[in-house]
């Protein structure tokens, strides 16, 4: 079996041995559970995008979703944070339960939802303010104004988005004015300074050149020490080295849901072989 | 030939034609009222002539030349004047020789071949009056209080300068007096008026009110008798002083210093003391009331009613047309009936002007207007309050008239604004009212701003609604002032666009106030020019600030 293991850079000074060496004892039975797909459907007008989803997502641990493009990944990404509601026509069926709760009952307050499910996205997409501004926008719509408390939020953010020493000295500057990778840890400090629980990361290096990859890549293993990450991605060498537990779908089902080495080194379904092996896709 | 239009050069060639075209249209128009308006305030010569009229006689004439136009000899001789044979062309002129209360009119038409003598001596005297125009002749004596003072000519003119001055001053002070201190005693006068009369109609009147009234009534007709006394005294001292001059005929007119705006002999000004008249001249027009049925004086009062009511017209747009664009871009479900709303407000951007005139006349001053002061001011019956056409009303009618402009503009900007922004803005757990109040808007303001500009220029520009609902040819006040409560929005007021109008077709001197109206027009395009440019400055500051994401 010709895997990832072989062919992965090793630029990220990790391989899928070093991922079987740290993670190789963990089972997703012993896994602390942060959210629970049940029986999901999802329909976009009269075509189904997803078809009766069952998964759990282990807390604190790295998720990737990957599979072909239109596979349903990011639509089931855009689940979690009900980011799926403004869709026209776009209905759902089944539950998704964050901390045992159902995040579709008709009383869950949407905008307190995100605020405990946060989000990146594929393209950087900073708010035409101030560094500052952009990562103080979220705790500013929960109410916080004591310049002392922002300040503090704003800094450890940036210092777990590891984009302090860069942005310290221009915290006042437009955020229009960083680079592309500077602009991406910026939206994920945005998007940790609320404290989410979970942070979902939509193709958040695909759009990056390969340095702000690497940094992305480093920065999302050090997140997981506190947040539960899911990442959708293309790329599965990225799969490989970040994550711990790897999703497959294909054509809007789940295939195949394990821990990432055993997904990519022996994978229990044909298709996710022939998917990860490059035959299709 | 082929290939040169294959190489596509002669779209190139189109393209800048169509830009001269336009540039050229644009700076024809401005260069013609230029020159039409601002030669206008240049004190020009005063000449002397010797002219031969049809009938033969030799007369005397002095006055300043208007206009030179070249006419066909032919229509001259048809009409019994004496023109050799040998001429085909006869150069005319028009020439203003004022003291219109002597001759009956302004201008005098001339031929350029019966000139016998033309020069222009230094002692012609220009008067400028408060009442009929102006006046050109020769000093001849001054008096003070019946008294002939002097009736030397030089010395005359010496004496003139401070008995000027000294008649400007007193004139400046019953201005004064009439304005500030009587207006503020009237104003007070009328409120004490308004309120005894609703107590009255809410029978809440009673002796100790009544007697409060009155002397407060009182106390202020004594304080307007002292004003008043203190007028007739000013009045007195106005009147004192006069001065004779000598006519082209030959008459010697009496006018008193009290009538006179200013006096000077233009033919021995230099170029310098020429140009400072020049920008004084300028100056009075900006900055002076109007006099002589709006042909003589300044403009002021319709500069001000122009930008103010335009400035009142932005604030009664912007938030309607930005909220309603928000909904029908934001909240409204797009569907045929948004399709139909949005089609409805497309075409009253298309609907007449006056149309919109019309309806703020009937729905404004007379449904609104008139229930609001049924409801708040009963007591001013049966004078309305709103219930008549106002500054306010008409703001509002331009606000109708031009949102559409503000809302296309704003939904515009508004779908612009890229998709992950909105996105990036509800993951981090803000609704859709933070979205849109935080982000959204901001992000779009320079689009709003756009649509604002838009709107300033079309509504600066518009008279014809106005003169249904708020415009006058002359305002006794402005609708800012010193008097609570400041704003005035019931009151009427002056625009430069109906001034233009009022002027050029509605003065009893229109020939003499022809160049008032190029003026005017300047000064109208100036003012849009310089709403425009503020509105632009802010635009470009917001387009900086909210730069929107490349790509």
């Amino acid at each position: 079996m010709t895997t990832i293991a072989t062919d992965t850079p090793r630029t990220h000074g990790m391989d899928i041995n070093s991922l079987q060496r740290d993670f190789g004892a963990t089972r997703l039975e012993q896994e602390k559970i942060a959210l629970q797909v049940e029986n999901l459907n999802l329909f976009y007008a009269k075509t189904q995008a997803l078809y009766n989803v069952n998964m759990v997502i282990p807390r604190h641990r790295v998720t990737a979703f990957i599979g072909p493009s239109g596979c349903g990944k990011s639509t089931l990404l855009r689940c979690f944070n009900r980011m799926n509601d403004l869709v026209d026509g776009c209905r759902i069926d089944g539950m998704i339960k964050l901390g045992g709760e159902d995040i579709y009952h008709k009383r869950v307050n949407v905008a307190a939802l995100r605020s405990r499910v946060g989000m990146v996205f594929q393209k950087p997409n900073p708010f035409p303010k101030s560094i500052y501004e952009n990562v103080a926008y979220g705790l500013r719509t929960q109410g916080v104004n004591d310049r002392r408390r922002l300040d503090e939020a704003v800094e450890k953010a940036l210092r777990s988005a590891a984009l302090w020493d860069e942005a310290k000295d221009r915290l006042h500057e437009n955020a229009l004015g960083l680079s592309g990778g500077q602009q991406q840890r910026l939206v994920i400090a945005r998007a940790v300074a609320i404290e989410p629980e979970v942070l979902l990361l939509d193709e958040p290096a695909s759009a990056l050149d390969p340095i702000s990859t690497l940094k992305i890549e480093e920065l999302i293993y050090e997140l997981k020490e506190n947040y539960t990450l899911i990442i959708v991605t293309h790329n599965m060498q990225q799969a490989a080295r970040v994550s711990d537990y790897t999703a497959f779908m294909y054509l809007g089902k789940l295939i195949e849901f394990a821990d990432t080495n055993t997904l990519f080194t022996n994978p229990a379904m044909k298709q996710t072989e022939d998917y990860i092996t490059g035959r299709y896709g | 030939m082929k290939n040169w239009f294959k190489s596509g050069a002669p779209w190139i060639w189109i393209n800048a034609s169509a830009v001269s075209i336009n540039l050229l249209a644009v700076f024809g128009l401005l260069a013609l009222i230029a020159v039409r308006g601002l030669g206008y305030f240049w004190p020009g010569d005063v000449a002397v002539l010797e002219y031969k009229t049809k009938q033969g006689q030799v007369q005397k004439l002095i006055g300043e030349f208007w206009e030179t136009e070249q006419v066909k000899a032919e229509v001259l001789r048809s009409n019994g004047f004496d023109i050799p044979n040998d001429m085909l062309q006869v150069t005319r002129h028009v020439l203003k020789v004022g003291n219109r209360d002597a001759y009956g009119a302004d201008f005098q038409v001339i031929l350029q071949a019966n000139i016998l003598k033309q020069e222009y001596p230094k002692d012609v005297l220009v008067v400028v009056r408060r009442e009929w125009g102006n006046l050109y002749g020769y000093l001849q004596t001054i008096s003070q209080a019946g008294q002939t003072v002097t009736t030397r000519p030089q010395q005359a003119w010496q004496e003139f300068a401070p008995r000027m001055r000294r008649a400007i001053d007193l004139y400046d002070a019953i201005k004064q007096i009439e304005k500030k201190q009587l207006g503020t005693i009237n104003a007070k006068l009328e409120k004490i008026r308004l309120q005894s009369r609703r107590d009255e109609l809410e029978q809440r009147m009673t002796a100790d009110k009544q007697h409060a009234y009155d002397e407060q009534r009182g106390r202020l007709e004594q304080e307007r008798a002292g004003f008043e006394s203190r007028l007739s005294e000013l009045h007195e001292q106005i009147n004192r002083d006069s001065f004779s001059v000598t006519i082209q005929d030959g008459r010697s007119l009496t006018i008193p210093f009290s009538k006179v705006v200013k006096a000077y002999r233009p033919n021995e000004l230099g170029v310098l003391d020429k140009l400072g008249m020049y920008l004084a001249n300028v100056w009075e027009f900006i900055s002076d009331d109007p006099r002589e049925a709006n042909t003589e004086g300044g403009v002021f009062p319709a500069i001000f009613g122009t930008v103010m009511m335009v400035l009142i017209m932005a604030i009664l747009v912007t938030p309607l047309g930005v909220i309603a664009a928000v909904y029908l871009r934001e909240y409204a479900k797009q569907g045929a009936l948004t399709r139909t709303i949005r089609i409805a407000v497309n075409n009253l951007a298309g609907v007449p002007s006056i149309v919109y005139g019309v309806f703020g006349l009937g729905f404004f001053v007379y449904i609104v207007g008139g229930n609001i002061d049924r409801w708040l001011f009963p007591e001013a019956a049966p004078a309305p309050v709103f219930g008549t056409p106002g500054i306010l009303w008409s703001s509002l009618t331009l606000a109708i008239l031009t949102l559409p402009v503000v809302i296309v503009a704003t939904e515009e900007g508004l779908s612009r604004i890229p998709r992950s922004i909105r996105e990036g803005s509800l993951a981090l757990g803000a609704t859709k009212f933070e979205t849109l109040w935080r982000t959204v808007i901001p992000m779009a303001s320079p689009a709003i701003m756009t649509g604002l500009i838009l709107a300033v220029a079309r509504a600066a520009g518009e008279v014809a609604p106005l003169m249904l609902v708020g415009v006058v040819k002359l305002a006794p006040s402005l609708p800012l002032d010193t008097t609570a409560p400041f704003l005035h929005l019931d009151r009427k007021f002056m625009h430069l666009g109906f001034h233009i109008y009022d002027v050029g077709f509605q003065s009893p001197n229109v020939e003499a106030a022809r160049p008032l109206v190029y003026a005017t027009s300047l000064l109208l395009v100036v003012v849009i020019l310089f709403l425009n440019l503020a509105a632009i400055r802010i635009r470009n500051h917001l387009r900086e600030k909210y730069r929107a994401l490349e790509g």
